[in-house]
């Protein structure tokens, strides 16, 4: 592994996109990725992405990845997979763990594009063997071709609980009901409908209680609960069920952007802790950039988008501005702000308007 | 609407997305420049050519036509499950909650690769069914 003059941390739709923008301006950025497959969550999306042409709507997400890579092999980017970041230091040395050995790099500009973890949530009998986060159900099913199980209830309905039961369904996977605490659908109403019109409930104001089973899941306890969240006696129901997938959030992975000494703040419409960030995606700390979940949980197409901002930010931090530059860098950040204009976009923009008055 | 099969768009929340607009071959459908708009169709533009259907990422339109015979209207919909039904194949007709409301005949089933991995399904139901039927289940 050879030293570059900028460094994208993860092979998500942020870190291909600010690769691609990066190298439009003459910069030979290297992508790192844990993975054997780059394009982070995307070859799991069998989905058609919402958007404009410009993202690519319309398109499947593993399509996309696929698109993406195809144009990173044209260009002058280099990809490292099996490769993570294990560590920042105060000169400015990342390294790089591969084949079990650590690479130190030294780049003059960083993005940190890491994505997210999957919360979860505990309950008696949640360490058993068939309870999964809605993930590892995506990766074993899509990129494994493996069914988690027969029989599935799926806990929380945003948009990846609704999607990740429409996979199964088309898996011929039986899906029970998908519940959700709250009173209403979190995810998209067609989404929902899709998956309401083959016959699966959606139960809001729903939660578990426990999972049965001794050495694996049998089944699994549902009640309903009140506006304080708390079980209402005498509506328990159990489910036959194998599987229980839980699809109920996501929290930013920042512990390199910590490493690094950037700004944190707690802002819970974008997920937790997110590195304070410019315009151009620029941490607190010179040349240290974020893109992605890893900076507030959106979409695919937003974190797209917020990667080409950062690949754009690098080259104007690298080889400075120009008019070119300047009017790319425009046209990307309209195309986001339209992304985030609507009603679904509005815990982005609240929680963005609040990390950028966070500055110390 | 009287005429021949007609679109409908079932999407009701202003979500960041246009492809029914940029796939309408005659500009029947418009969501302008808020690409969280929600899509205006002009009826009067519309064919019901069907295109649109498989490229919404929603699966949110259909196409109906009330004049497909005196008893029956025809019904267009996006259908991502397998196995696909064949033309002439008896269904029973689901609505938008996914309950039984009717039987059903498939009369035309396109898989090409125009329709990029989303089949369509037209089934023929009994006339005034065509703003019910949403879905169907292969008879068992």
């Amino acid at each position: 592994m050879t030293n570059t003059d900028f460094l994208i941390i993860g092979g998500g739709p942020a870190g291909l996109m600010a690769a691609l923008s990066a190298s439009e301006f003459g910069l030979e950025p290297l992508i790192i990725d844990e993975n054997q497959a780059i394009g982070g969550q995307l070859i799991k999306q069998t989905h058609m992405f919402f958007g404009s042409k410009a993202e690519r709507a319309g398109t499947r997400g593993f399509e996309i990845g696929l698109e993406l890579e195809q144009e990173i092999g044209k260009r002058s980017i280099r990809i490292e997979r099996q490769a993570s970041a294990v560590g920042y230091y105060p000169d400015g040395t990342v390294a790089v763990l591969q084949n079990e050995k650590v690479t130190p790099l030294k780049p003059k500009a960083v993005l940190v594009a890491t994505g997210a973890s999957e919360n979860f949530v505990s309950f008696p009998g949640s360490d058993l063997p068939g309870v999964y986060g809605a993930g590892a159900v995506q990766t074993l099913m899509n990129v494994y071709g493996i069914k988690p199980g027969h029989r599935v209830l799926m806990v929380g309905s945003g948009n990846i609980g609704l999607i990740v039961s429409y996979q199964l369904m088309q898996a011929g996977v039986q899906v029970k009901a998908i519940i959700e605490g709250l009173p209403k659908i979190g995810g998209y109403l067609v989404h929902a409908s899709k998956i309401a019109r083959a016959g699966v409930p959606i139960l809001t104001r729903h939660t578990i209680l426990n999972a049965l089973g001794e050495d694996m899941v049998s089944g699994a306890v549902i009640s309903k609960i009140d506006d304080k969240w708390q079980t209402i006696e005498g509506t328990q129901q159990t489910l036959e069920v194998d599987t229980i997938c839980l699809a109920v959030g996501l929290s930013p992975l920042t512990e390199l952007l910590w490493q690094a000494g950037c700004q944190m703040n707690y802002i819970p419409e974008l997920g937790g802790q997110v590195a304070w960030h410019d315009d151009l995606m620029m941490t607190t700390v010179p040349g240290i950039f974020t893109a992605g979940d890893v900076t507030g949980i959106e979409e695919a197409s937003t974190a797209m988008l917020e990667g080409e901002l950062a690949g754009l930010g690098a080259v104007k931090f690298l080889k400075g501005d120009s008019k070119d530059l300047q009017s790319r860098i425009n046209d990307t950040a309209c195309r986001l702000a339209g992304l985030r204009a609507g009603p679904f976009g509005q815990k982005a923009r609240e929680g963005k308007c609040k990390l950028a008055e966070c500055k110390r | 609407m009287k005429k021949g099969p007609v679109v409908i768009v079932e999407c009701f929340q202003e979500i960041p997305c246009n492809p029914c607009e940029t796939s309408c071959p005659r500009q029947a459908i418009s969501v302008g420049d808020n690409i969280n708009a929600l899509p205006q169709v002009d009826h009067h533009k519309c064919n019901g050519c069907t295109v649109c259907v498989s490229r919404c990422p929603g699966l949110a339109i259909f196409v109906i036509d009330v004049a497909y015979s005196d008893a029956e209207s025809a019904v267009t919909m996006p259908y991502e499950f397998l196995p696909l039904p064949e033309k002439g194949d008896l269904v029973a007709a689901l609505d938008r909650e996914g309950k039984e409301c009717c039987r059903a005949k498939v009369i035309k089933v396109v898989n090409t690769k125009a329709q990029g991995k989303t089949p369509l399904v037209t089934l023929a139901v009994p006339k005034g069914m065509e703003t019910d039927v949403r879905s169907f289940k292969l008879a068992s």
